[in-house]
């Protein structure tokens, strides 16, 4: 994906970020977030490895940071995604057949983080929809994802479903549609980005 | 007090395949001298119980590639392809774990506990095989407590009776694991007399401690 579809949506997740939350961030897409936060906001990064904050802040060993990560302490996670399917189910750690790098800190953020946010990109390398009725992949965890953003769309999970909330400025109602492979409940005032 | 040694003296009692938990988090906070000094005497068949295998080909990856690792515990190990490919030949059988699953496994040993109820990896693969316990309503899965023959541990500051500070992030899995195993020398860049290290700076506190081992502070923009 071109680089300024990427910070599109970075720049999008970083709005929906209120004030002094306190948010980890995961590698690729969701690093861009730190791109658009505004100052003065009061918004703290959470780091796996062992602290929050950067110049002022505190740091912590490992099981500490997993407490403030499974404990429930964490606003907000941003992660990447293979898969995401209508009930909020994550696939994002492992391709059967393929290496498995690893779990790292996945598992634990999907399940603790009060928000689970997904950025990624709308459709796969080969164009296949990523919102899916049913994750065909691993999971990584079941029904926790609140929020997809992609270059296309800003969708929402809700219990009745994929709430379509916005659409990107320069795509189309039926292109979205079209790229997604989960039924969509389009919002009676559908924004734009 | 606690015995002051070098890398060599500090893993005597380590026996071909024995288990060690190495602390750190990519290339922070790692134990590499005595990683080194593993590796220099040749041990083999071992169980090597870390987060990662870090990127640089020092510390556990030498290890590998040597062929002196039969099992890795451990949450990630997506850095370099060397794990990938002993993987794939089953010459390294690995055992992945989610990071905070695994940390308060290292923890639960330490601490005198049974186990550790967690919701994370429930409905995944990591659930497999594992007993479900519902607690006031609320479904959690048993995970049992990891321990180890031996663990090496890195701190910045060390005082002789062993207690220890690690500055920064490199505290990460230092801490539970020199909770968690038989044996546990740490690592130190200054070691001082007792007194000279701030109680109220102490990440180790000396009990978990067996051997202390002085090592050069790394290069300027190292850590």
């Amino acid at each position: 994906m071109e680089d300024n579809m990427r910070l599109r949506i970075a720049k999008r997740i970083a709005k929906e970020l209120p004030e002094n939350s306190i948010v980890n961030l995961g590698i690729g897409i969701p690093t861009l977030v730190t791109q658009f936060l505004p100052e003065g906001k009061g918004i703290l990064l959470h780091s796996e490895n062992g602290f929050i904050g950067l110049g002022g802040g505190c740091c912590f060993d490992s099981s500490m940071s997993f407490a403030i990560i499974r404990g429930g302490h964490l606003d907000y996670t941003i992660l990447g995604a293979l898969e995401v399917d209508e009930e909020g189910n994550l696939a994002n750690y492992t391709i059967p057949g393929k290496f498995i790098p690893g779990i790292g800190g996945a598992m634990d953020l999907s399940v603790g983080a009060k928000n689970v946010v997904i950025a990624m990109e709308h459709v796969s390398k080969h164009g296949e929809p990523k919102i899916v009725k049913k994750c065909s992949l691993p999971l990584t965890a079941p029904k926790q994802v609140n929020l997809i953003v992609t270059e296309l769309a800003f969708i929402r999970v809700t219990d009745a479903g994929l709430v379509l909330e916005e659409i990107a400025e320069d795509t189309t109602l039926e292109e979205v549609i079209k790229n997604t492979g989960a039924k969509l409940i389009v919002a009676e005032k559908l924004g734009r980005f | 007090m606690k015995p002051i040694k070098t890398p060599q003296q500090a893993i005597e009692k380590m026996k071909d395949g024995c288990s060690i938990m190495v602390g750190g988090f990519i290339s922070c906070g790692r134990p590499l001298a005595c990683l080194d000094a593993i590796y220099e005497k040749g041990l083999k068949n071992l169980t090597i119980i870390s987060n990662d295998t870090s990127k640089e080909e020092t510390g556990i990856i030498k290890l590998v590639m040597a062929g002196r690792v039969s099992r890795f515990i451990g949450s990630y190990i997506g850095m370099n392809r060397i794990m990938g490919e002993k993987m794939k030949s089953g010459e390294v059988k690995i055992e992945l774990v989610p990071q905070g699953t695994f940390v308060e496994r290292v923890r639960a040993a330490g601490a005198g506990l049974g186990g550790v109820l967690t919701p994370t990896g429930l409905g995944t693969a990591i659930a497999e095989g594992k007993e479900v316990l519902t607690v006031d309503g609320k479904k959690y899965l048993l995970e049992k407590p990891l321990k180890a023959d031996f663990a090496i541990v890195k701190a910045n500051k060390a005082d002789k009776y062993g207690n220890g500070f690690s500055a920064g992030s490199s505290k990460n899995f230092n801490v539970a694991m020199a909770m968690a195993a038989e044996y546990v020398i740490m690592e130190a860049e200054e070691i001082v007399e007792p007194g000279q290290l701030d109680p109220e700076k102490v990440t180790f506190p000396c009990v978990f401690i067996d051997a202390l081992v002085q090592v050069a502070k790394p290069a300027k923009g190292g850590k």
